[in-house]
């Protein structure tokens, strides 16, 4: 049977400041998650640098969500999920005997796949983590909404609709108070899980961008089906099948160069 | 061809359930009509008659209402009508005096029977003591019931036994039968044409009738003891059944597991929301009366708490499909930011879980407020003052639904207070009417803010 050309994966030219001077974030050292007897992550180790973008890509069903809400245990939720191995987060096991999720959470924010703000003012919504935090005062709480809000390239907006009901922003206006709100807490680590999969190319296009502007200050871990995003917006990219860490390197490399065999075929659309 | 018949088929199945869908829906809605108008109209009666000069005075002798001096010109005015009625049954007493033996026993009878007609048409008779009960003190306050009164003072009740093969014949026979040839013969025709001066009937709106005290066993006055007693029981049976509901649905839908306890558990609560009342009536005299001694006898605590624990499994379940209805991601949005499972729990969820939850409460409120079953062992009393605050803790109260059952069954005079009772009736259903309303109105300025 022939054969068509698939199209190649733009990657940008290289990124500034990824000379080797990173130090590790999060490390993974044969991390598995386990869906009761099922190993959705099985051995993976890595290490997340601080302060880049990372990428996760791979097939449905791979692993990627999994092993991304492992690193803030929202997997806890999950009845009969449990974890081995070891995952460090700035040399402290997340999954060690004295972890204070809920502290950890804050350190640790998150995006959803879909915008999924609360049916609360705008307002409310940005200060929800703070007023969690126990932050009353309001002018402090006004000041962390508006720095927030212009982090999350949303100010411009919305300044003028603070009081309103969140729900009548339109879907990459609530992904972005989303952000927003992982940013009101100052986490260190943001994950993203496919947060553009709702949106339009558009809405897509800005938060794209928006990653790229939180790039040197957060540390973003960024699960994507979409390979071309990956290529835009990730220093390095981690490609999981079957819940196996096939190849983890930098974005360019891997993209242009893969190493192995089921990498070049995913990424030139063999399967997945 | 044999799908031209399966398809035929299928149109028919079709078109004979939609007819049952719409026969059932349009029955229902008659026996509604059938139902409620009688009640709306005859309940409305309560409040809107034409109330006679006896309902005046008695209105200012018990709840001293009304001007005094108006009122007592009217009654000198009725009674100046009344006078000649008076005069001719004491002529004719002094002519009885001078009758043979046998023919003044005779009549001595019929006059005894026509003066106790009079007396409930009119009131006592002059120069007759004033009677103990409010009941016999005064002639009739509603012209609907003079008007039975006088065909009682008309005509005597005769039952037809001639045909054995049916049952009595009920006649009327005029009463001035018995009087022919006497001086009282022309008594009938004079009360009859003159009941209007004698009794004077006004239209008269009596909305205090929510707000009065009841006088003799409801003979006069209002319902407000049953009124706030329904009030009491109802808030009552909240005030335990919505926090405890709440917690419990918290409990199964976001911290218990999916054990086999717990969905026991479940299927538990579902069977118990289905036993009959009579039944939580019954465990309410067992459990907070005769073992735990809530109180000495019954009372409107232990009334509350038997309520409490009949609308307890609409509660929880209510609020447990509300909490579990809240999408994941609310769920997940609080927890990704830091907030503890309580902090979610108290901040997002049971907010937006809020519509459900109330909506279960007023469901659950307009159940509590018209079951009869729970209170008639824990809680009802046929006659009753509006209680204090306090009392609620130790004595019992009358309540709309018991006495409702209660006048019409237990009442010694039940023909002569069915207005009252169809008051009551129409108190109740307007008060469950506007508690759904109420939650209607509620769940939908909810769900707007929710919705943004």
């Amino acid at each position: 049977m022939e054969r068509f050309a698939l199209p190649r994966i733009a990657v940008p030219e290289e990124k500034p400041h990824l000379e080797g001077k990173t130090e590790p974030h999060v490390v993974a050292e044969d991390f598995s998650v386990f869906y009761r007897a099922n190993e959705a992550v099985v051995k993976v180790s890595m290490e997340i640098p601080r302060g880049l973008v990372t990428a996760i890509i791979g097939p449905s069903g791979c692993g990627k969500s999994t092993f991304l809400r492992a690193l803030n245990r929202m997997n806890d939720l999950i009845p009969g999920c449990r974890t081995a191995g070891k995952l460090y987060f700035d040399g402290q096991d997340i999954y060690g005997p004295n972890v204070d999720v809920v502290a950890l959470r804050q350190r640790i924010g998150m995006v959803f796949q879909k915008p999924n703000p609360f049916p609360k003012s705008v307002f409310e919504n940005v200060i929800y983590g703070p007023r969690i935090l126990g932050i009353r005062n309001r002018s402090e709480l006004a000041e962390i909404a508006e720095r927030s809000l212009v982090r999350a390239a949303l100010w411009e907006e919305v300044n003028d609709r603070l009081n309103e009901n969140a729900l009548g922003l339109s879907g990459g206006q609530q992904q972005r108070l989303c952000i927003a709100r992982a940013l009101a807490v100052d986490p260190e680590i943001l994950l993203m899980d496919e947060p553009t999969s709702a949106l339009d190319p558009r809405s897509t296009a800005r938060i794209e961008d928006l990653i790229g502007e939180l790039r040197g200050n957060y540390t973003i871990v960024l699960v994507t089906h979409n390979m071309q995003q990956a290529a835009r917006v990730s220093d390095l990219t981690a490609f999981l099948y079957e819940g196996v860490l096939v190849e983890f390197g930098e974005t360019r490399r891997l993209f242009t160069k893969p190493r192995k065999k089921e990498t070049e075929d995913y990424i030139t659309g063999r399967f997945g | 061809m044999e799908s031209k018949t399966q398809l035929g088929t299928r149109k028919l199945l079709d078109r004979s359930f939609t007819g049952l869908g719409v026969g059932s829906i349009v029955l229902m809605v008659a026996a509604l009509i059938i139902v409620l108008g009688p009640i709306f109209v005859r309940g409305w009666g309560s409040f809107l008659f034409r109330a006679t000069v006896e309902h005046r005075q008695m209105m200012l002798e018990n709840f001293g209402r009304g001007d005094a001096e108006v009122i007592l010109a009217e009654a000198a005015a009725a009674e100046q009508a009344r006078q000649p009625v008076y005069v001719m049954i004491a002529r004719f007493e002094e002519e009885l005096d001078e009758m043979g033996s046998p023919e003044r026993r005779e009549y001595r009878g019929y006059l005894g029977e026509l003066k106790d007609r009079l007396r409930e048409l009119l009131g006592p008779l002059p120069g007759e003591p004033r009677p103990v009960l409010p009941r016999s003190q005064y002639g009739q306050t509603r012209w609907d019931r003079a008007v039975v009164k006088l065909r009682d003072v008309l005509y005597v009740e005769e039952y037809d036994y001639s045909d054995p093969t049916r049952m009595g014949q009920r006649i009327l026979v005029p009463r001035v039968k018995d009087f022919e040839g006497t001086s009282l013969e022309p008594l009938f025709a004079y009360i009859e044409q003159n009941l209007t001066e004698m009794l004077r009937p006004r239209v008269t709106f009596y909305w205090r009738f929510l707000f009065d005290t009841s006088v003799d066993a409801h003979f006069f006055g209002g319902i407000w003891p049953e009124v706030l007693g329904t009030l009491y029981l109802t808030v009552g049976a909240m005030l335990f059944a919505v926090p405890l509901g709440i917690v419990a649905a918290i409990y199964l839908a976001e911290y218990a597991g999916e054990g086999r306890i717990i969905s026991g558990l479940r299927s538990f609560i579902s069977t118990l929301a289905g036993v009959p009342s009579i039944v939580f009536g019954l465990f309410g005299l067992a459990f907070f009366i005769n073992a735990i001694h809530i109180s000495r006898s019954k009372s409107v605590l232990a009334g509350s708490l038997t309520l409490a624990v009949l609308v307890l499994p609409t509660v929880i379940r209510a609020s447990e499909e509300a909490v579990r209805a809240v999408p994941q991601t609310y769920k997940e949005a609080a927890l990704s930011v830091g907030a503890s499972k309580w902090r979610t729990i108290t901040t997002v969820i049971l907010p937006a879980a809020l519509p459900g939850i109330l909506t279960g409460i007023v469901i659950s409120m307009g159940r509590a407020a018209g079951e009869t079953a729970p209170i008639i062992f824990t809680a009802a009393v046929s006659v009753g003052r509006p209680l204090k605050l306090w009392q609620t803790l130790t004595q019992g109260t009358p309540a709309l639904p018991w006495n409702i059952y209660n006048l019409a069954t237990e009442h010694e005079a039940v023909d002569e207070i069915r207005h009252v009772q169809y008051g009551m009736v129409l108190t109740l259903v307007l008060l469950v009417l506007l508690l759904n309303i109420a939650a209607i109105l509620l769940r939908a300025r909810i769900t707007r803010k929710l919705r943004g």
